[in-house]
């Protein structure tokens, strides 16, 4: 199996997950699962990283590194922000968590 | 001949009545209660400025300047080829005319003391009254027409003021504001006038123009005729001739000493003085002049009739005041102008002491009103009636004064009207003398009915009022007995060669220099002209000046007699009980509907007009654009926030697309 094939199958993969997390956020309600699929999309496009970095050299790898520290952080405030949303309204449903507006 | 004349203290003259006036203004603010500072300091300030006038009179007199004395105080503008001055201009004319201002004021100051002392605003009163006399010195004493229209807006304002004292009273305010936009019109005239001065001098000051207007301005030519007719208009809202006379008999809704003071001895007498003045102008205008001498006798003979039916004491005063201005355009518009200023001092005095006399006849019912409980209107002649005997000094100064304004020998009227009536005669203007001579009838008629009404017959202010009813307090019948002997002997500075009487020339000696150019021009103009028509020396009936002279004060005489031998039989009824007159005596009494004819003409179009400006301009159009530009933000703000659902997942899906945008403008 040649190094090309393995890129391009990585590849993919990426772009299928990242699409599998798109569909989630915009479609599911439950806060919980949108914040699943948002960590979905961050780790496919580490994949294509990674993926590219076989081709490209080490510089896709540190960019990974950088996406997981921070992705740490975000999921540290937005589950802080779910568990807000959730002792607020008794519930993590996005619909009805309406008050992101003027 | 002496040493050369120079104006003495000049700014004394001015400065005593404005001190007065600040002093005053202040005590009605800071003692109010207090009436011994304006009792001294309004009467005094004007009296001091008088003696000054004298002071300078006597030394114009000793030294008997050709040319006019200019006082610079100080640069007021400049601006490019406009400068403008604050110069005070002392010749024949302006001394003559402050010595008539501060006396004859200062006589009423004294009036006032006795007449205003129980009303609370005693000490405004003579604050604006003293304002008025400073602004009425600058009018007469500036060298320059800007100068001079200070002094002519600041005596329209003392007018307002004054007319409008009393301001609680609606009607009494209304007057005062009707004064004021009356003149307005007037003003903006003189103001045209002004521009077209500059623009064809390139500077206001009199003496210059006076100098070179002869031969800058083609004589008889458009330019100098709308200047005169702009500035006669400014006359005509200011000495109330025709069509701008209304203002000046609702003026009397003021204090009758302000009535005598403004509306009959000094500032309406302005328009006559700025025609006097600017003689060199109006005599290059023959058009002009024409217009001046009709619209004087149209008015003198207008106010006359009307005079005839009012039944308000100071209304029958205020027409007669009116009707004896148009006199005077006569004489300054046939050209006569010494004539004019003559009927301006004789008026004074004698239409000053009428107004006084009327002053202290209300005073009198008034007190005798508040003592007896009774009310009437103290105003109404139908009210009065046998007042002779209870206030002889005023029934005695006031038939000297009817006399006077009669043309009755040898009383002040009688030389300076008939010096009007001759001059107008014997220039071949034959309307405007018989017109002048109809009016000097009917003068001596409505006149012998005032005092009929008044002093004579039965007593009609019923049994209470009667007993209270007395002779005023010395401080006001002084002054009317000053007046008096004014009236009396104030014609007697100019007595005609053909009377059999020592001839007396003083005055138009005395003002020979200042009118000299005029007459000049005028003869040159006469000259020069087609039909060359030179002054005749008899009246267009024929008939000597002599004989003349003696006719009008027969046919005055006459018409006295007889108004008052047929009115003395006649019964009045109070004005409660009395109806309203009928017929031709009707249309006299409502004063030829004139208001009634510009409330219809002018001011409802004029109203129904702004309204609808208000209507629909304003409310509908401004309002409307301002609205609806706020009514379009609003729709725009309320359409965008549409887009905030506040729901996640539309956000979502917008920065999603908006990523895929900004990705694939990136890829291609």
């Amino acid at each position: 199996m040649s190094e090309g094939y393995l890129v391009d199958l990585a590849l993919v993969l990426s772009a299928f997950l990242f699409a599998i997390g798109v569909a989630g956020v915009l479609l599911r309600r439950n806060a919980i699962i949108v914040f699943m699929c948002v960590e979905l999309m961050l780790n496919a496009v580490n994949l294509s990283f990674v993926a590219f970095s076989r081709v490209h050299g080490i510089d896709g790898q540190i960019v990974v590194f950088f996406v997981i520290s921070v992705a740490a952080a975000e999921a540290a405030v937005g589950l802080a922000l779910i568990l807000a949303i959730f002792r607020h309204y008794e519930s993590v449903d996005l619909e009805l968590f309406r008050r992101l507006r003027w | 001949m002496s040493e050369a004349y120079h104006p003495i203290l000049p700014g004394l003259i001015l400065g005593l009545p404005l001190l007065g006036a600040a002093l005053n203004g202040i005590g009605a603010f800071a003692w109010r209660e207090n009436k011994t500072v304006p009792t001294i300091v309004g009467p005094l300030a004007v009296l001091g400025a008088f003696v000054v006038c004298l002071l300078n009179f006597a030394a114009m007199r000793a030294a008997a300047p050709h040319d006019p004395s200019l006082v610079p105080f100080w640069t007021w503008m400049r601006s490019g080829e406009l400068e403008i001055g604050v110069t005070l201009l002392f010749d024949q004319l302006s001394v003559l005319m402050t010595l008539i201002v501060t006396g004859v004021g200062g006589i009423i100051h004294v009036y006032s003391v006795g007449y205003m002392r129980e009303d609370p605003g005693y000490s405004r009163y003579f604050s604006y009254l003293n304002l008025f006399i400073f602004f009425m010195l600058i009018l007469v004493l500036s060298a320059n027409y800007a100068l001079m229209f200070v002094g002519w807006e600041g005596v329209g304002l003392c007018s307002y003021l004054l007319i409008g004292f009393w301001y609680e009273n609606r009607e009494f305010s209304d007057a005062g504001k009707k004064a004021f936009i009356v003149n307005r019109i007037g003003d903006l005239g003189f103001l045209i006038a002004m521009f077209l001065l500059f623009g064809v001098f390139g500077t206001l000051d009199m003496p210059s123009i006076f100098e070179s207007a002869p031969t800058t301005l083609l004589a008889g030519g458009v330019m100098v005729t709308a200047i005169t007719l702009f500035l006669f208009l400014g006359c005509v809202g200011k000495s109330a001739q025709i069509p701008l006379f209304v203002w000046l008999p609702d003026a009397m809704a003021g204090p009758t000493p302000v009535s005598a003071l403004i509306h009959a001895a000094t500032m309406v007498t302005a328009g006559v003085y700025l025609v006097a003045r600017s003689g060199v102008l109006f005599a290059l205008a023959p058009f002009t002049q024409a217009i001046v001498a009709s619209v004087g006798v149209g008015t003198a003979l207008f106010a006359a009739s009307i005079a005839v039916q009012q039944f308000d004491i100071k209304k029958v005063l205020a027409y007669s005041t009116i009707s004896q201005l148009g006199y005077m355009f006569v004489a300054v518009g046939v050209g006569a102008y010494t004539a004019g200023i003559f009927h301006l001092m004789t008026h004074a005095f004698f239409k000053a002491l009428l107004f006084l006399g009327a002053g202290a006849v209300i005073h009198a019912m008034h007190h005798a009103w508040d003592a007896s409980g009774d009310h009437g209107d103290p105003n109404d002649m139908r009210n009065y009636g046998g007042l002779r005997p209870l206030m002889p000094i005023t029934a005695a100064t006031m038939w000297i004064g009817t006399l006077a304004i009669s043309g009755v020998f040898p009383f002040a009227g009688f030389f300076s009207k008939d010096e009007i009536i001759w001059e107008a005669g014997i220039r071949g203007y034959a309307v405007l003398w018989g017109t002048a001579l109809i009016v000097a009838l009917l003068t001596a008629g409505y006149m012998t009915r005032l005092m009929v009404m008044t002093f004579h017959g039965a007593n009609r202010s019923g049994e209470s009022a009667r007993s209270h009813l007395h002779e005023v307090p010395p401080v006001m019948w002084v002054p009317l007995a000053i007046l008096a002997v004014l009236s009396a002997v104030g014609g007697w500075v100019q007595i005609p060669e053909v009377l059999p009487l020592p001839h007396v020339d003083l005055l138009h000696s005395w003002l020979e220099p200042v009118f000299a150019p005029a007459l000049e021009v005028a003869s040159g103009a006469a000259a020069g002209g087609a039909h060359g028509e030179g002054i005749a020396h008899e009246a267009p009936l024929g008939g000597g000046e002599t004989f003349w002279a003696v006719m009008g004060t027969d046919l005055a005489i006459l018409t006295v007699v007889v108004v008052f031998w047929r009115l003395s039989r006649r019964r009045y009824l109070p004005a409660a009980e009395s109806s309203e007159p009928s017929g031709a005596a009707s249309l006299l009494y409502h004063k030829w509907y004139v208001d009634e004819l510009y409330d219809r003409l002018i001011v409802r179009p004029l109203l129904a007009l702004w309204r609808g400006c208000w209507r629909i301009v304003d409310d509908r159009l401004i309002d409307g654009a301002v609205n609806g530009l706020g009514g379009v933000a609003r729709i725009v703000g309320w359409t965008g926030s549409q887009l905030q659902t506040g729901r996640v997942s539309t956000y979502l899906l917008v920065f999603m697309i908006g990523v895929l945008i900004i990705l694939g403008s990136l890829a291609f």
